[in-house]
């Protein structure tokens, strides 16, 4: 048996192939772009290439993210907290405190010892705990992604960010670099300030180790160390897949064992 | 095999009353009669005592129907705004100022009427930091309507005593004194001892048909019991609603013998905690539907509308017993100050809402005793933007009820503000949650 696991985010969409036995056999992960039907189309064939298949070999197509519905050949649906979920018990068997950041919403999970879901927070208002924050700080400072990271790593001493909402950050980004304070300080401040905001969800549940850290916004190294220094404890990231890719994976795992 | 369901007799009863209530209110002044308007916390039977033509409106119930009718409350709340009020305010509040200051009056099924009719005078109760303000604001729009307040934040019931107690009948019989004044009326303490007796008997009739909800089946969903609860809101004291309560108890008893449940497939029971967002009711609908979800309660409408016995002396444990009336009790009502006397002592002591509001602890305890009783699988919370006071414990309350094992799910929203709800997200939530608990949806 093969599946595929398809989670098609505001961002960023993602495939898994997978086995019966739950090996991955490619993945592909490709900008949303304005045309979610199609784009899901292309990555689904795109994996299916990369694998060496072919679509009649797939038994079962499971989405999830916020585009599931703009999948509309695939058999069944899981949630983004459960594909999420079981996507980050399967790539660490430890993770009790999964937290995902993505593009426009951050959530955390909590899951028991054997990988079900035991409570969950969702942050869904506001764009200020999520990845469309970093993006627009980035315009803001005109670095890369990667030097925005890297900056944080740099500041010598923290400063506080007070805005909660992206448009009044904006300004205080602004204020900041009037003010001729160096980018490596407020880079840390803005990854400080979504780590806060994002903990702050997390809160909501017992956190216990080991946390796993998933979406888009993990692969920041900024954004990795404030979430260590703010939460107090060891944060990890995905080793071998990339960790935005956690919840298709999910979603292909219920295409094996059942949605439920 | 499936449940049987059927619609309640009593259905068009309640139906009428509501209708009735509004109507009434907005006709007072053509037969010289008095009318008056408040919070539905308020000590309604002081007011009856000024005779048998007095006509509440009550705001919170009023705030509610509003929000109901998205059009009607997306204007309002866009005038009231316009004029200075805040967002994160008392979303019944707003609804109410919104359509004082529209000059616009609604009745229960949507139509509206113009002018908004004033009241005689404003008669409220100060517990949440909402009240007193909401009736002098609407005064001041309204062009100088008189305005009494009554403070009752003595503490919770379990802690009460006679000083605390006197204090509140002290401030009532000033009230009476005061309505006199401004109503021109002499006041009839017969008509307030039976307004008191009415009082207790709806809200005593009205836990009693709460418990019943225990059953399997559950006679009665949650938008049922909107319907059903709000009576005691509108006007506990009067003799009608006793009566309809009366009716409802036999029919409610007579459904669980008969094994007559809300749902045809009754899978998963949950309870819920805050004001539900009244104009997305169908988030009810949704569990129901697909997962054959049925709401058998809530704090909101069991902790409101009814009487009940609450922490236990010692204040360790919530009981959800219903409380006593007068008669029960042995208290003999026979003149204003024995009236008085227990109408405060019943809504301090017996009232839930007013009993939580001073410490997470409370709350904590009556909530994890409701999904206990009611033999509830989980409770599903609303992060209620709309309402200060009752939103105060909300996540501890969540905590410690997941630290004891029981599933919880939250979504956020405001009970009377239409453009603080995102649908989508909160279907979302809620599958979410059901698949985290293996619940299938129904096919
Ligand atoms: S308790 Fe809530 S609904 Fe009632 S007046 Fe206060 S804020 Fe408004």
């Amino acid at each position: 048996m093969v599946v595929a696991g398809i989670d098609v985010g505001s961002k960023m969409a993602k495939v898994v192939i997978m086995d019966a036995d739950r090996n991955i056999l490619s993945y592909v992960m490709a900008r949303t772009g304005t045309d979610h039907r199609e784009t899901s189309e292309t990555v689904l064939g795109e994996a299916l290439e990369k694998a060496g298949l072919k679509r009649d070999d797939l038994e079962k197509i499971v989405a999830t993210g916020f585009g599931k519905i703009s999948v509309p050949f695939a058999d069944d649906e899981v949630t983004q907290v459960i594909a999420a979920g079981r996507g980050a018990y399967f790539v660490r068997p430890s993770a009790r405190t999964v937290i995902e950041v993505g593009a426009e919403e951050s959530r955390a999970i909590s899951l028991d010892e054997n990988g079900n879901v035991r409570d969950f927070a969702l942050a869904d208002k506001c764009a200020a705990g999520a990845g469309s924050f970093v993006d627009a700080m980035i315009r803001y400072l005109e670095v890369t992604p990667e030097e925005f990271g890297q900056l944080a790593l740099q500041a010598t001493r923290a400063i506080p960010m007070n805005a909660q909402c992206v448009v009044f950050a904006e300004s205080e980004v602004v204020s900041l670099l009037h003010s001729n304070v160096p980018k490596a300080e407020i880079s840390r401040a803005i990854h400080d300030a979504i780590a806060d905001r994002v903990i702050a969800i997390a809160r909501r549940l017992d956190i216990r180790d080991d946390v796993l850290l998933i979406g888009g916004l993990a692969n920041d190294i900024g954004f990795i160390e404030s979430m260590k220094r703010e939460l107090g404890k060891e944060v990890y990231v995905p080793e071998d897949y990339p960790p935005e890719l956690i919840p298709a994976i999910g979603a292909a795992l219920s295409a094996v064992q059942g949605v439920r | 095999m499936g449940v049987r369901v059927r619609p309640f007799e009593c259905w068009d009863d309640f139906k009428r009353y509501r209708m009735e209530y509004y109507r009434n209110y907005l006709e007072a002044k053509e037969n010289g009669s008095i009318r008056w308007a408040g919070s539905a916390w308020a000590f309604d039977p002081v007011p009856a005592g000024l005779g048998e033509d007095v006509y509440p409106l009550t705001g919170e119930p009023y705030g509610a129907t509003a929000a109901f009718f998205r059009d009607f409350s997306m204007r309002a709340l866009e005038t009231i705004e316009r004029k200075g009020a805040a967002r994160d305010l008392c979303g019944y509040m707003r609804n109410y100022w919104g359509s004082v200051a529209m000059d616009r009056y609604l009745l229960a099924d949507g139509a509206e009427i113009e002018p908004f009719p004033k009241p005689d005078f404003n008669f409220t109760i100060h517990i949440c930091c909402t009240h007193a303000k909401w009736y002098h604001y609407a005064a001041e729009l309204e062009g100088g309507v008189p305005t009494y307040a009554v403070d009752i934040s003595v503490g919770p019931g379990y802690l009460l005593n006679d000083k605390k107690i006197e204090y509140v009948v002290r401030q009532l019989e000033d009230a009476i004194q005061w309505m006199e004044k401004v109503t021109g009326r002499e006041y009839d303490d017969e008509l307030l001892i039976r307004a008191v007796e009415n009082e207790a008997r709806s809200m005593t009739l009205w836990s009693k048909i709460c418990k019943l909800n225990q059953n399997t089946p559950a006679p009665m969903e949650e938008k049922s019991m909107f319907s059903f609860y709000v009576m005691t809101l509108l006007r506990r004291s009067d003799e009608k609603v006793v009566k309809l309560y009366e009716k409802l108890y036999k029919e409610v008893e007579s459904r669980v013998k008969r094994g007559i449940g809300a749902l045809t497939q009754e899978q998963f029971r949950f309870v819920t905690d805050n004001p539900p967002p009244w104009p997305f009711l169908k988030v009810y609908r949704y569990l129901e539907e697909n997962y054959g979800a049925v709401s058998v309660g809530s704090i909101y409408t069991f902790g409101l509308g009814a009487a009940w016995l609450g922490m236990d002396e010692k204040g360790e444990n919530w009981i959800w017993e219903p409380a006593p009336t007068p008669e029960e009790a042995g208290y003999e009502i026979h003149d204003r100050r024995s009236a008085l006397w227990w109408t405060a002592m019943f809504n301090l002591k017996y009232r839930a809402s007013w009993q939580h509001e001073y410490s997470h602890w409370i709350r904590k305890q009556e909530t994890y005793q409701m999904v206990k009783d009611w033999k509830a699988d989980a409770i599903i919370m609303h992060l209620n933007r709309g309402c200060e006071l009752w939103n105060m414990s909300t996540l501890e309350v969540r905590d410690y009820l997941v630290r004891n094992g029981i599933s919880v799910a939250t979504y956020e929203g405001n009970m009377a503000d239409p453009r603080e709800f995102d649908e989508a997200r909160t279907f979302n939530v809620i599958d979410s949650f059901m698949q985290s608990l293996g619940i299938e949806k129904l096919t």
